[in-house]
């Protein structure tokens, strides 16, 4: 079972300088929330900022982690 | 490649082209089964949005078909002229910034335009 330290953990060695808070949204451990901000990001749509975010996690999204909710910001 | 024909991949892509506003969805805009669904029904209701919807539960190659065309893992998925909008998340941003009523092309604040909302898109019937 992920934990929400595994997926910030994940996701900020998969997205150079990206800063992630996750939290748990439901306590059960499949359930997440996640904010990403990353320089990168810069130039990209949302759909494109939130693709490059669910790539970290292939298809353990739908599985694992059942949700990945997110919110991504650009990097000022 | 050898195209193995796909009447699935074929229905939803369909679908998307053939509908302006095109919501892919686990149940349906008046029984949504999952509250990412839900919140995304209740952005659209809440502009007074016209949509087709299309349960995806019944079947799971049709999720499947799904991410593979959206390039996107999750559900819901809302289509607006044929491009991804985006799942709950973004639906939900969009919502409260002002852009989806833009997106959508209908009136920000459409306060009685709760018009008969068109029955569920069933893929399978479509399939010959």
């Amino acid at each position: 079972m992920p934990s929400t330290d595994e997926l910030k953990q994940r996701i900020e060695a998969a997205i150079p300088g990206a800063r992630a808070d996750v939290t748990d949204l439901t306590g059960g451990g499949d359930h997440f929330r996640a904010t990403v901000t990353a320089a990168e990001f810069a130039g990209l749509s949302r759909i494109e900022q939130h693709r490059r975010v669910y790539a970290v996690f292939g298809a353990e999204i739908g599985g694992p982690i059942h949700a990945l909710s997110l919110v991504t910001k650009v990097q000022a | 490649m050898s195209d193995t024909s796909n009447p699935i991949r074929d229905a939803i892509n369909e679908a998307i082209a053939e509908h302006e506003v095109i919501l892919f969805m686990k149940g349906t805009p008046e029984a949504p089964r999952c509250g990412f669904s839900a919140r995304t029904v209740a952005a659209l209701d809440a502009l007074g949005a016209t949509f087709a919807a299309v349960d995806i539960l019944p079947d799971p190659r049709i999720r499947q078909e799904l991410s593979a065309i959206s390039n996107w893992p999750t559900i819901p998925q809302l289509f607006v002229r044929g491009e991804l909008v985006g799942g709950c998340d973004i639906v939900t941003e969009l919502y409260e910034s002002g852009e989806l009523a833009q997106t959508l092309g209908v009136e920000a604040p459409a306060a009685d335009a709760a018009e008969a909302e068109p029955a569920p898109m069933q893929i399978e019937n479509r399939l010959a």
